[in-house]
C-alpha cells in the first residue's frame, strides 16, 4: 500500500524530489524554503543515495552548484527564498541560455504578506523573464507530483523549470500519499549540444532564438498540462482564473461546487488559448494570484476589450498582501460570514531578540558607545540581529538586503558621516560581506565593522554557518590589519572591555573589523541536550 | 464532520507540539487535515498561530475562514483574543490564564480575563499552576491539549493518547507517563465544566 505523511509543502517537494532520483540539493536558509533542504538532509535515501546535501554559501554558489550537477546529467535542485532569486539571477539567466542536461528544478519559495521577509517580490515573473516554464502547486499532494513531474519535464525539454511556492504552501501541513515507484539516480552524461554551454555571443544568439521557439513550445504544453484545468460551470455572468493556490480560497467557498467556469492555472508560460476559451464563455474575468497581478497584468491591455477584468489592480481583491478564503469571498461579492469583532485589549508582540542573545549585549554596548557620537549611524543586515531595530535597543539605522551593512557603511563614509558602523552576522557575513569587506580593504575605508558571530544562521533556525572558526582567518585574508581585528565576548559583565574595544576602533580611521562572538542560545541548549 | 482549529501562542511556548500530536492522531484516523503553521522570524517571542482543520471530507483552504473556528486553543490568555474573529458564533476558547509578558504595553491581565469571561463558551485553566500541581513544569501544553480534546469530537481521546505516546516515545517511557498524565488532568478538568 502507498505510503501515507503528514507532510509541509516543503517537505513534500523534498520527498518528490528524491523519488524523481535527485542526486543533488543546493540550497542557502531562507524562509520559507528551509525546509526543503531540511528534509532531505535527515531522509535515509538521501543518505543511501549520497545525495549531495551540504549548506550552500549563498543562492549564487548554490544555483552555479546545481547547473553543474545538471551539466553532469544528474538530477539538482536549487532551493531558496523569493529573494534569494535576486542573489543568483546572474546564473539563474544563464541556465536558461544553457538549457538542462540533468534534470534542474529551482524551488522559489515566495512570502506575500512579509510574515518573514522584506519585500513581496513574485517569482513567478522571473520565470517568464528567463523564459523557463514555471510550475505552482495548489496543493501538498500537487507538489510532491508535480516536483516529480517537473525534473522529467526538465530533461524532457532540455530547460529548468521553477517550483514557485508561497508561505501558505511551503509552511501549511496535509496528507501526502507517495508513489512507491522511485526513479534511480541519472548515470553521468554530459550534455548532447555541448555549444550552447559556452555562452560566447556567437553560441547565445543562436541559443537565444531557439529558446524564443521552444517558450512558444512551453505554452503549448501548459495548454495541455494536466496540472491546468477548464471547468465549466451553470452560472456564466463570471468566469474565474485561479492560480496556485488560490484554487483552494476559491473552492473553500463553495462547498457544493463553483457555479461559475473555472480556470486552475498551475502550469506557466501562462496557457492563453484556455483564458481565451473561458473569455468565450462570459464577459466578466476574476483573477485570483498569490503575489502580484502577473496573470491579471498579461491579460489587460492598454486598450479596451470586450472582457471586463477584475483582480488586484482594480482592488476587487487585495492590491497587497496574501490571499485568503475572506479576501476571496469579498472579491466573488458572497456575505461576510458572522464573526465576532477584533478585541481591543489586544497589544501587538512583534519578534524580539531572545533573553540572553548575544546580539542583545553587543548591541546594549555598542549603543552605550555610540551614545558619545551623536552623528553616528549603523548599517545593519539581514538576521536575528535586524530586531535590534525594535525598542528599546532602536540600535539600527538601515538594513535592505543580504550585504548591505558593510558596503552601505563604506559609501556613507566616503560622503563624511562618523562613524560609520556596520554590522553583520556570520552567516551573512560569509554570504555576501566577503566582498564587501575586501572593497573596504582597497578604500582605505574609515568604518567599523562588527561580526555579530553566533556561530550558525539564526533566524532559519540554526542550520551550519559557512565560515564558523574561519571568521578573523577570513579577515586577514581580505587584508584587514590584524591589530584591527578584535574579539569579544558579548556578556554583560564585559561591557566595560568591550565598550572600550568598541571605541578603539571607532576612533582608528580606517577598516576595523570586530568580532562579537558567542553561541547563539536556541542552538547552544539544543546542543546541551544532546550531550 | 469538520472541526477547525486555531492553536495560539507566543513563540518558544509549544503550540506546534499540540499541532504535531494531533495530526498523528488524525493520520492515524484517517482524517483529512490541514495545518499552516508560522516559522521564521515570528518565532522569536513574537505571537504565532496555527490553523489546524480536521475532516472526514477533502478540505480546500489552508487557512480558516473568518467566523468558522469551532475552537480557539491557546497557551496565554491574550493571544486566544487575539484570534476572535477566527471563532465561529457557537465556537468554544480553551485558554491558559497565565499571561506570557514580554512586551511593555502587555494590557492589565483582569481586562484580559474580563474580555474572556464575555464570550460564551470559554474553558480557562492555569495550565501553568496545573504543571507545577503534577510535578511536570514542561507539560502545560499537553494539559491545553487534554482540555481540547473534551471539545475535540472528531477525534478519539485514545488516539490522542496513542499520538503522545508515538511522538514522545523516543524522548524515553518517563517523559512519556508524564504528558499522558498532564493529558489527563487537563482533559479531566475540562470534563468538569
Amino acid at each position: 500500500m502507498a505510503e501515507k505523511q503528514l507532510l509541509l509543502g516543503d517537505e513534500a517537494v523534498a520527498l518528490g524530489a528524491l523519488h524523481a532520483g535527485l542526486s543533488g540539493v543546493y540550497a542557502y536558509p531562507g524562509t520559507p524554503s528551509t525546509e526543503i533542504t531540511e528534509f532531505i538532509q535527515g531522509h535515509p535515501l538521501a543518505k543511501e543515495g549520497n545525495v549531495h546535501r551540504l549548506w550552500s554559501s549563498n543562492e549564487k554558489t548554490a544555483m552555479e552548484g546545481a547547473l553543474g550537477m545538471s551539466y553532469a546529467g544528474k538530477r539538482a535542485l536549487v532551493c531558496m527564498k523569493h529573494v534569494g532569486m535576486n542573489v543568483c539571477m546572474d546564473p539563474f539567466m544563464g541556465s536558461a541560455m544553457t538549457g538542462a542536461n540533468g534534470g534542474l528544478v529551482v524551488a522559489a519559495c515566495d512570502d506575500p504578506s512579509m510574515h518573514s521577509s522584506q519585500n513581496e517580490q513574485d517569482s513567478r515573473f522571473l520565470g517568464a523573464f528567463a523564459m523557463i516554464p514555471v510550475f505552482e502547486p495548489s496543493s501538498q499532494q500537487e507538489a510532491y507530483e508535480m516536483t516529480r513531474a517537473a525534473f522529467d519535464y526538465s530533461e524532457k525539454r532540455g530547460i529548468p523549470v521553477m517550483m514557485r511556492l508561497t508561505t501558505r504552501m511551503a509552511h501549511s501541513r496535509a496528507v501526502v500519499t507517495e508513489n512507491p515507484e522511485y526513479r534511480a539516480q541519472n548515470e553521468m552524461h554530459t550534455p548532447a549540444h555541448p555549444r550552447q554551454w559556452v555562452t560566447l555571443p556567437v553560441n547565445a544568439r543562436v541559443r537565444n532564438r531557439q529558446l524564443i521557439k521552444d517558450y512558444a513550445a512551453f505554452e503549448e504544453d501548459a495548454v495541455s498540462s494536466p496540472f491546468n484545468a477548464l471547468t465549466d460551470g451553470p452560472d456564466h455572468s463570471l468566469g474565474i482564473i485561479a492560480c496556485g493556490i488560490a484554487y483552494n480560497y476559491l473552492m473553500e467557498n463553495f462547498p457544493d461546487g463553483c457555479p461559475y467556469p473555472v480556470l486552475k492555472v498551475s502550469q506557466y508560460p501562462f496557457p492563453r488559448a484556455l483564458a481565451r476559451q473561458l473569455a468565450g464563455m462570459t464577459d466578466t474575468l476574476l483573477v485570483l494570484e498569490e503575489g502580484q497581478p502577473l496573470v491579471e497584468e498579461r491579460l489587460r491591455g492598454v486598450f479596451p476589450t470586450a472582457t471586463r477584468i477584475l483582480g488586484r489592480i482594480d482592488e476587487t481583491v487585495n492590491r497587497d498582501g496574501e490571499l485568503n478564503p475572506d479576501a476571496v469571498r469579498k472579491a466573488l461579492g458572497l456575505p461576510a460570514r458572522a464573526e465576532y469583532p477584533a478585541s481591543q485589549v489586544v497589544a501587538p508582540r512583534p519578534p524580539a531578540l531572545c533573553q540572553g542573545c548575544g546580539h542583545r549585549d553587543f548591541y546594549t554596548a555598542l549603543n552605550h558607545v555610540m551614545q558619545h557620537y551623536p552623528g553616528g549611524k549603523v548599517f545593519s543586515d539581514i538576521g536575528c540581529y535586524t530586531l535590534g531595530y525594535m525598542a528599546p535597543l532602536n540600535a539600527v539605522d538601515t538594513c535592505v538586503e543580504m550585504g548591505a551593512s558593510f558596503t552601505m557603511a563604506q559609501g556613507a563614509a566616503y560622503s563624511g558621516l562618523w562613524p560609520a558602523v556596520g554590522v553583520i552576522g556570520d552567516s551573512t557575513f560569509t554570504h555576501s560581506g566577503m566582498t564587501g569587506l575586501l572593497d573596504a580593504v582597497n578604500a582605505k575605508a574609515d568604518v567599523t565593522l562588527c561580526i555579530s558571530d553566533n556561530l550558525t544562521t539564526g533566524m532559519t533556525g540554526g542550520q551550519d554557518s559557512a565560515g564558523t572558526g574561519r571568521i578573523e582567518a577570513i579577515c586577514a585574508g581580505l587584508g584587514v590589519e590584524p591589530a584591527h581585528i578584535r574579539t569579544i565576548i558579548p556578556l554583560p559583565k564585559n561591557y566595560e572591555e568591550m565598550e572600550k574595544v568598541i571605541r578603539e576602533e571607532i576612533e582608528y580611521h580606517g577598516v576595523s573589523v570586530i568580532v562579537s562572538r558567542r553561541e547563539c542560545i536556541q542552538t547552544a541548549k539544543r546542543h546541551a541536550k544532546k550531550q | 464532520m469538520k472541526q477547525d482549529i486555531i492553536l495560539a501562542g507566543v513563540g518558544g511556548q509549544g503550540i506546534l507540539s499540540i499541532a504535531t500530536v494531533i495530526g498523528s492522531a488524525a493520520l492515524e484516523q484517517g482524517l483529512y487535515l490541514k495545518q499552516a503553521e508560522v516559522h521564521g522570524m515570528s518565532q522569536r517571542g513574537g505571537d504565532v498561530q496555527s490553523h489546524l482543520r480536521l475532516s472526514s471530507d477533502p478540505i480546500h483552504s489552508d487557512l480558516i475562514p473568518h467566523g468558522c473556528a469551532d475552537l480557539i486553543v491557546s497557551l496565554e490568555p491574550m493571544e486566544a483574543l487575539r484570534y476572535v474573529p477566527w471563532l465561529a458564533p457557537e465556537g468554544w476558547i480553551v485558554t491558559n490564564t497565565a499571561p506570557f509578558v514580554n512586551i511593555p504595553n502587555y494590557p492589565d491581565p483582569e481586562a484580559v480575563k474580563a474580555e474572556l469571561n464575555r464570550f460564551p463558551h470559554c474553558v480557562a485553566l492555569d495550565v501553568d499552576a496545573m504543571a507545577q500541581e503534577i510535578h511536570s513544569p514542561r507539560s502545560a501544553n499537553m494539559i491545553l491539549l487534554g482540555a481540547m480534546a473534551a471539545m475535540l469530537q472528531i477525534l478519539d481521546p485514545d488516539k490522542l493518547r496513542d499520538g503522545i505516546r508515538r511522538i514522545f516515545g523516543r524522548k524515553g517511557e518517563e517523559i512519556v507517563t508524564a504528558n499522558i498524565k498532564a493529558f489527563d488532568a487537563g482533559f479531566a478538568s475540562a470534563k468538569r465544566r
